[in-house]
């Protein structure tokens, strides 16, 4: 079932276009993911997806309904959430007050308890730090962190935006690890990287983006051996 | 620690605050200099926490303040300066045009009330600035309202220039404090609760928070209007405390000793604000007063040099530099005075709590 659909899409910075009207697809329990170099239009789309920004044109649909026009607290209550790029941790104030403010919109506030625990079984280390400002964490606790921020709003669709950016190499194993437990779990993720080659090997499907276009398509695997794609994202050897 | 110890805690030792303040006023005086800079301090302490709920918590900085203490200062004196003494008060404007006279504390509300309606029109346009322009806005904001309420035409209502006196104030220090919790109280609880940490929320990372379908100007303009409306009491206590109003008194500086208030008790902490009021207070009104005098030492053979008339907001001026520099967060930070005796838990406590 195809869970979020983006046709045409096109997004303006004051005269310049960003994106030059992109459409892809992305299905239920998938990982999908963006990549492209700097500038390509990567975290534009998640932008507009996420109401951040205003499409100039096109449209965006999300489980059967148009959500192009709304606005991002609508889209988060819709069952979008975002993990920012640089993890965007609220600093000053301690972890379970950031995760308290992912469920912001939630409904049902004496789950909220629940879902805390449920990130703290997942990351152990969140919870030896429940008391710590989130500012005082490392690089990879906050990406945890931002990851359950994210998920205290029970999202259907777990937009990531360069989860690996900035982190030691064996964190970011452990981020990827992180994705594809989402997965099995059921949430449909998209994922943005710079980090093309581990993007490709947890995703099922990958698009390549280039200024402002979509060039390419395909499975995670196809993508993974395509000659174009190894030249310039994976290296050639 | 449960909940309703906590309660229980807090009720004690609010009540025992005002045993404390009823002994010290039986024992010193009203008039005394003791009293004198508790009641101001204390009007002083709601102004700043109110100006931290805005500056501090939830990083707008608005410099407005003033303007929306004189509004409710205003509210309060026109409303309820009694009838016999209308003509009197407003001997150039014919008694002027308000025929009716509201009880002491409606008048404090309403004072609340307009302070906030008006930073409510005034906040659509304004709050969608940020940093240092919503500083500009706010401060210009203040200085036109204490223009209008000056501008004759208005007189009827305002008394124009001309003091405004004989409204009800108050001689014991005791309700001065009553309103001062009750307001703080609520600010506090404000603070603590989902809204609370949606302001902090924003302050740490707007974009963030608006990821999190946090929506900005909704809460800023929440924010913006809690904080005038509290304003707006400490300007209808402030007027109180006074026992006459002006509106020339309500200058820019005023404002800016809220928020230096605000930065020495550390932005974000509402305890280091109170303490840091009445700090403050004591000092500029009593504590380096004797500056002032001329004073003459070994049996008047000495003359103490620089002590004259002004030396003392000069030495005043000088202790502030210090504990801004060797304070840089201000003497709380953001931490209150309660996380301060919190046992520090090791780390399997802390988990078992959650």
């Amino acid at each position: 079932m195809i869970m979020l659909k983006v046709t045409d899409l096109k997004v303006n910075y004051g005269g310049i276009e960003a994106l030059k009207g992109i459409s892809f697809d992305v299905r239920q329990g998938q990982i999908v993911t963006l990549i492209g170099a700097n500038g390509a239009g990567k975290s534009t789309t998640l932008r507009a997806i996420s109401g951040l920004v205003k499409p100039s044109d096109g449209s965006i649909n999300f489980m059967g309904r148009d959500i192009t026009s709304l606005n991002s607290q609508k889209i988060v209550a819709e069952g979008i959430a975002m993990v920012p790029e640089g993890r965007r941790v609220f600093a000053n104030l301690t972890v379970k007050e950031n995760l308290k403010i992912g469920a912001y919109l939630r409904k049902d506030k004496d789950e909220i308890e629940e879902g805390i625990k449920d990130i703290y079984r997942r990351f152990p280390r969140l919870k030896e730090r429940e008391w710590q400002l989130a500012g005082t964490l490392s690089g990879g606790e906050q990406q945890m962190l931002a990851v359950g921020r994210a998920m205290m709003a029970k999202p259907k669709l777990l937009m990531m935006d360069e989860p690996s950016l900035g982190l030691a190499p064996l964190v970011v194993k452990d981020i990827f690890s992180i994705i594809r437990d989402l997965k099995s779990e059921g949430i449909t993720i998209l994922l943005i990287e710079q980090n093309a080659n581990a993007a490709l090997r947890c995703a099922d499907f990958g698009f390549v983006m280039e200024t402002g276009s979509i060039t390419m398509t395909g499975s995670g695997q196809e993508l993974l051996v395509n000659e174009a794609v190894k030249n310039a994202y994976l290296g050639s050897n | 620690m449960k909940k309703s110890t906590k309660n229980i805690i807090n009720i004690v030792l609010i009540a025992l605050m005002f045993v404390v303040l009823y002994v010290l006023e039986q024992q010193f005086g009203r008039r005394s200099m003791l009293v004198t800079v508790l009641k101001k301090g204390a009007i002083y302490a709601l102004i700043a926490v109110s100006m931290n709920l805005l500056n501090g918590f939830t990083g707008l900085f608005s410099l407005g303040q003033a303007g929306f203490m004189l509004v409710g200062a205003y509210t309060y004196a026109v409303l309820t300066i009694p009838m016999a003494k209308r003509m009197a008060v407003y001997q150039y404007y014919d008694g002027g045009i308000i025929n009716f006279t509201v009880p002491t504390i409606v008048g404090i509300i309403a004072a609340g009330l307009l302070a906030a309606v008006l930073a409510w029109l005034i906040g659509m346009p304004v709050l969608r600035l940020k940093s240092d322009y919503l500083a500009i806005a706010t401060l210009g904001f203040a200085e036109i309202i204490r223009a209008i309420i000056q501008w004759d035409t208005l007189g009827p209502i305002t008394n124009g220039s001309n003091l405004l006196k004989t409204y009800p104030t108050f001689k014991s220090v005791i309700p001065v404090f009553i309103a001062a919790t009750i307001c703080i109280a609520i600010i506090v609880f404000l603070i603590n609760s989902t809204y609370g940490r949606a302001f902090k929320a924003i302050r740490d990372d707007e974009i963030a928070a608006e990821a999190m379908g946090i929506n900005l100007f909704h809460h800023k303009q929440m924010a913006f209007v809690i904080s005038s409306f509290f304003a707006g009491i400490g300007g209808a206590l402030l007027a109180m405390y006074q026992g006459s109003l002006q509106a020339n008194a309500f200058k820019s500086s005023m404002t800016y000793e809220i928020l230096l208030i605000v930065v020495i008790g550390g932005m974000g902490s509402i305890s280091g604000s109170v303490m840091a009021s009445f700090l403050f207070i004591a000092c500029s009104e009593w504590w380096l007063r004797f500056l002032d005098t001329e004073m003459m030492l070994f049996g008047g053979t000495f003359k103490v040099p620089f002590l004259r008339s002004g030396f003392r907001m000069v030495v005043f001026s000088i202790v502030i530099m210090i504990v801004v520099l060797f304070f840089r967060k201000g003497i709380m930070g953001e931490k209150e005075l309660w996380d301060l005796y919190k046992p520090r838990k090791n780390k399997k406590v802390e988990g078992n709590k959650a």
